[in-house]
């Protein structure tokens, strides 16, 4: 008897052992453990055995059956493993391959400088204002103190609007962005803080001028504004800007009629690597102009120039890109090239912060 | 404004250096453009006698000459100059100079077998001028040896600054001196007027049209010779680009240059009658001196006998009475004329002289007298001759305010305290008067004034109140040592200041970027073929830099069309643009997102195979995206028709809040406007009105209502429908969602199909229907209601339930 049930077992575990696959395992559960199965017949004769021989012969019946079970499941399992590797290894794919590319885009660099000046003049208390490009003569010329025929009209290489049906000329295209100084001063009481940004236009075309580009206006009024405020502002912004310490200003008297006094800066400038680099002082670029508000224009906006004074600046926002980021063709900015605007453009996700740096 | 430093010593004593004078003169607001010295280039070149000729033994056109150089033995040069020739005293190279003209260095080389040590120069080789004929012959009593630019006073920097359109007095080079003496940098010495003689009376003169000439002198001289201008004036003129012309006409020019003064001379005998000042009639036409004939109207001032008119008053004289080498009489004028008439004459005219840039900034109405004594003191010294008396018809305009200043105003308005008598003289070297006067108006000394009074010169026409003396005191004090004084700032943090349409158009432009487009600024202004098919344009230019450029965009489509073709032909093939700008419309600017989709929307790929191009469905999926960016709200929209003639008309439509606001409009571009841009396949575009976008709605604070997620889970159910085959997706949907608000949630269309099954002139819609229970599961008996209503609602459309 002993000797039979050690055969049963070593030729049972052999041929789980063996079996070749998941039905030919579940044929060996059946032959062994099935109804009519070997071990299941060896556990019905326990019932017609004495006490005795049942003790000797239950546990080793119960073994068989537990060993050929653990085996089966054994075998199972690894048998599903081999499955499944087999399965895996057929589904293998070629990780070389291309993956279809998300198109990328980009934030114009007008717009990106534009979002960097309106950061850095926010923490300064400055609001930003607009006005419309489509402007009167009024707003554009006479009320900043250039009356007709003023020499200084000459020089802006205005665009105009046919006359209307009076002769009067009163429709041309804003040659800066200083006509929302007087819309603001026109419609918003003192204390005024403000940049404008905005397009420009004037009857100039080469590499340094389009018959449009960006300027960007900065207006102050209040009560005790000097000159000494301007320059702070200005330097406090170009250093924010640039995000550089070593910024030197250089300020010049000039001429703008609704300024008075009245200043172009100038900022310094370093030769690295053959290329003029803002910071430093070796050599000088204008890039505003700038002055105390002319006592008229206050007065032309219905304000009392003895009781509010301020200054105004403006520059240009595609210079102001160009010296930062160091495009050197302002045209290439109004062509619309997407190699170009791949190469210069920014990303959605660099917005301007103070906390992270303007620059990016 | 071009002057050189020699000429500016003539009115200024200083010992500055050029160095100093440019930076003084940038300190000072006469920004400097350029600083050039003629001498530098020519350092290597000296004056040099040749003392023999002799035949070249290899070359018959050469010429081996034995040079004086002035130090040491004579030097062997080979010269191929014609008029090379022993005693000729010329100009010579010497090894190590570097030619202007061709930047040839020289050096000792053999020329055909002879040794040369160096250059004798012709003219165009110096760059003085054009002659190659021969070598530069100079006076025989030219000292031998000394350096050529000293000898030809070609030493002498030329300076160019821009003068500022208020700063007339600084177009003649006194006045750029006043200001540097002001500056500290010398001395302003005094103008020699010394009239000459007079005798007999001056030309008849009549002031027709005092507003445009309120002042007319004028003065003959009779039996002047008209030769050629002193070779000191000549080379003034040289050094700042003037070609010299005859002593009469370099006489008028030096005056202007000199002392901001325009003359005219008139040749005499070719005047007939008295000298007018009159309106032109309308039609009238002058030849003027640029040879150019100019047709006249009666806003422009003239100058005219009894021939008709001689001179376009202030801006340019006429050819006919032009002073010639034959001319023996001239009328020298000296006229002051109305500077808002210059001006606008000019413009009119298309005409800038160098005369019109001082008339029309208003030149000193108190220098008529000392001008044309000046002028009639250069004719007789130049040109001989006797002078008439002068003529004085009319009067001359006041200049210069006289105003109450509070000194105190150079630090609260310029940010400097500058002690008052700082101020006062720097105001008095300027030419200003500086009176202190006390509580009674009498005169006091600057300790115990209570009132300064300052009055202006007159050839400081552009100060008009205290502001404009805060500029003077200022600028000549020096505006760097203005030291920067921080702005107030409010306490804490700063505040927010952009406005509700800025950060729109922040949050737009960020999400086009990161749904793949490139940002894109185009032009305002459009060609009128490019508007066309926008409506044309409300705005057309009266003085367009171009005819591409003529009309402000009614759209900001044309823009990105046309830069997507560039793009196309540049070799993109998928064009992804956008831009955030204005539309010009008749009545208003509008603020507008457009978005083109040009060429490949996918290339050809190993997944996707073929390149697949935009269709309409993209630019629908764009316009909900960025709308839904720009906090619309997009459920709630309407898809509807009427997008426009720009667009295929079947293939799309504008999505609007109501039937009447139009939010966006999008679709496939219409193939005509393709052609018309030479834009090839299909391109998809939006536009979206942000000036049409609803307002973000009230609501001040951060705060977010509760969150209440619904108790039990949604079902959805699947309807499919018969329907019209004319019958919209939309409306379908539309109407489900209709059917029984309370139960239905939402309602989405997942499946179209025509063909077998299908009824011809019909369709098949498949809906998925989200219903969300309440507070308790529906029972089949709810759920079958609402499906009831499902169906009942959309057989009102036609739509029977598929079997």
């Amino acid at each position: 008897m002993t000797t039979d049930l050690e055969q049963l077992r070593s030729d049972l575990l052999a041929s789980i052992d063996a079996a070749a696959g998941l039905d030919a395992v579940e044929a060996l559960r059946v032959h062994a453990l099935g109804k009519q199965g070997a071990i299941t017949g060896l556990l019905k004769t326990l019932g017609g055995m004495s006490p005795e021989e049942r003790q000797e012969q239950g546990p080793r019946i119960h073994g068989l059956r537990e060993a050929v079970t653990a085996a089966l499941a054994e075998r199972k399992t690894s048998l599903e493993r081999l499955a499944l590797d087999a399965r895996l290894a057929a589904e293998t794919l070629d990780m070389t391959l291309p993956v279809d590319s998300v198109p990328a885009g980009s934030v114009h660099p007008v717009s990106q400088v534009m979002d960097e000046l309106a950061e850095i003049f926010a923490d300064l208390g400055f609001a930003v204002a607009t006005g419309p490009e489509i402007e009167d003569d009024w707003h554009n010329f006479t009320a900043l103190n250039i009356p007709e025929s003023h020499p200084a009209r000459a020089m802006h290489d205005t665009f105009y609007f046919p006359p209307e049906a009076d002769g009067t000329q009163k429709h041309l295209l804003r040659t800066h962005t200083s006509p929302v100084q007087i819309r603001t001063m026109v419609k918003d009481k003192p204390p005024i803080r403000i940049i404008a940004p905005g397009r420009v236009y004037r009857s100039d075309s080469d590499a340094t001028h389009t018959p449009m580009f960006h300027q960007i206006e900065g207006l102050v009024i209040d009560k005790g504004i000097t000159l000494g405020h301007l320059k702070w502002t200005l330097e406090t912004f170009l250093k924010a800007f640039f995000e550089r310490d070593d910024i030197v200003l250089r300020l010049r008297p000039s001429y703008f009629p609704f300024t008075e006094p009245s200043a172009e800066v100038d900022v310094g400038y370093s030769v690295v690597n053959g290329k003029r680099v803002i910071g430093g002082s070796e050599g000088w670029m204008e890039v505003l102009g700038s002055g105390m508000v002319h006592p008229k224009v206050i007065a032309a906006c219905g304000l009392d120039p003895n009781e509010w004074q301020g200054f105004a600046f403006g520059t240009g926002v595609d210079r102001l890109a160009m010296l930062k980021y160091g495009m050197d063709d302002l045209r290439a900015f109004f062509d619309g090239d997407l190699r170009w605007l791949r190469h210069y453009g920014f990303s959605a996700l660099d917005v301007p912060t103070l906390s992270g740096g303007v620059g990016a | 404004m071009k002057f050189t430093l020699n000429w500016l010593k003539a009115h200024l004593e200083t010992e500055a250096t050029l160095d100093e004078v440019v930076e003084a003169l940038t300190r000072v607001g006469l920004e400097v453009e350029s600083v050039e010295n003629p001498g530098e280039k020519l350092a290597a070149f000296r004056v040099a006698k040749v003392l023999t000729a002799e035949r070249h033994p290899q070359a018959d056109k050469l010429q081996v000459l034995t040079v004086d150089t002035g130090e040491g033995a004579p030097l062997q040069v080979v010269c191929g100059a014609p008029n090379a020739r022993a005693g000729l005293v010329g100009v010579l190279g010497l090894p190590g100079a570097v030619v202007p003209a061709n930047g040839m260095q020289l050096k000792v080389a053999a020329v055909r077998g002879v040794e040369s040590n160096g250059m004798m120069c012709s003219t165009r080789e110096l760059e003085l001028g054009d002659d190659h004929d021969g070598i530069i012959e100079l006076p025989a009593d030219a000292p031998i040896g000394t350096s050529f630019p000293d000898y030809a006073g070609l030493n002498d920097a030329v300076i160019d600054v821009s003068i500022t359109p208020n700063r007339q007095d600084c177009m003649g080079v006194r006045g750029i001196a006043r200001d540097l003496a002001a500056a500290g940098l010398g001395t302003l010495r005094p103008l020699d007027v010394d009239p000459v003689p007079t005798s007999g009376a001056g030309p008849e003169v009549r002031i027709e049209a005092p507003d445009g000439c309120p002042a007319y002198f004028g003065q003959t001289v009779s039996g002047v010779t008209n030769g050629a201008s002193p070779d000191w004036m000549q080379q003034r003129l040289k050094a700042i680009g003037q070609r010299p012309i005859s002593a009469l006409v370099d006489i008028t020019n030096y005056v202007m240059i000199d002392l901001g003064r325009p003359l005219h001379v008139y040749d005499k005998a070719k005047l007939s009658g008295a000298l007018v000042v009159r309106k032109a009639k309308p039609g009238e036409q002058v030849l003027a001196l640029n040879e150019k004939t100019y047709t006249l109207d009666e806003s422009v001032t003239v100058i005219a006998d009894a021939n008709g008119v001689h001179d376009i008053g202030g801006i340019m004289g006429g050819e006919d009475t032009g002073v010639s080498e034959t001319t023996t009489d001239v009328v020298i004028e000296c006229a002051y004329f109305d500077p808002d008439h210059i001006a606008k004459t000019g413009q009119k005219l298309n005409l800038t002289s160098d005369a019109r840039s001082r008339f029309e900034r208003g030149v000193d109405p108190a220098f008529l007298e000392d001008g044309i004594a000046i002028a009639a003191r250069y004719v007789v010294d130049l040109c001989g001759g006797s002078a008439s008396e002068v003529t004085r018809a009319g009067t001359p305009p006041r200049v210069g305010i006289t105003t109450g200043y509070d000194p105190a105003l150079a630090e609260t308005l310029g940010g400097l305290a500058i002690p008052v008598a700082r101020q006062k003289d720097i105001l008095e070297r300027l030419g200003f008067t500086v009176e202190a006067l006390d509580a009674n108006g009498d005169p006091t000394d600057l300790a115990r004034f209570e009132d300064l009074r300052v009055t202006a010169p007159s050839w400081r026409r552009d100060i008009d109140g205290p502001a404009d003396l805060v500029e003077e005191v200022i600028r000549i004090e020096g505006i760097d040592k203005v030291p920067s004084t921080p702005l107030d700032r409010l306490p804490g943090v700063a505040r927010p200041t952009a406005t509700p349409e800025q950060k729109l158009e922040r949050k737009l432009r960020r999400t086009a970027a990161a749904r793949g487009f490139h940002e894109a600024v185009t032009w305002s202004f459009l060609s009128e073929a490019e508007a066309a098919p926008f409506g044309g344009g409300a705005w057309r230019l009266a003085n367009p830099i171009s005819e591409d450029m003529k009309v402000m965009r009614p759209s900001l489509l044309p823009g990105l069309f046309a830069a997507a073709e560039r793009n196309r032909k540049r070799g993109a093939s998928g064009v992804r643009l956008f831009e955030i700008g204005r539309r010009y419309l008749a009545d208003k600017e509008r603020l507008t997102l457009a978005v083109v989709l040009a060429g490949d929307r996918s290339p050809r790929g190993w997944q996707g195979g073929k390149a697949q191009g935009f269709g309409a469905f993209d630019a629908k999926a764009e316009a909900l995206a960025l709308l839904e960016a720009a906090g619309a709200p997009v459920a709630n929209l309407q898809v509807m028709g009427e997008a426009g003639d720009v667009y295929h008309p079947g293939q799309s439509a504008t999505l609007r809040l109501g039937p009447k606001t139009v939010l966006a409009a999008f679709g496939v571009v219409h193939p005509s406007v393709l052609k018309a841009f030479d834009l090839d396949g299909d391109v998809a575009a939006v536009e979206i009105y942000l000036d049409a976008l609803p307002a973000k709605r009230g609501g001040t604070g951060f705060m977010r209502p509760a969150y209440v997620p619904p108790a039990l889970q949604a079902v959805t159910r699947d309807f499919a429908f018969l329907v019209p085959a004319d019958l919209t997706a939309g409306d379908l949907v539309r109407t489900i969602k209709g059917a029984d608000k309370a139960a239905i949630v939402d309602a989405r269309l997942f499946d179209i199909f025509t063909g077998t099954g299908v009824p011809e002139g019909q369709k098949s819609l498949a809906v998925e229907v989200t219903l969300q229970p309440g507070e308790k599961s529906f029972t089949d008996a709810e759920l079958k209601a609402v499906a009831d209503k499902v169906v009942a609602a959309a057989a009102k459309l036609g739509a029977s339930l598929r079997g």
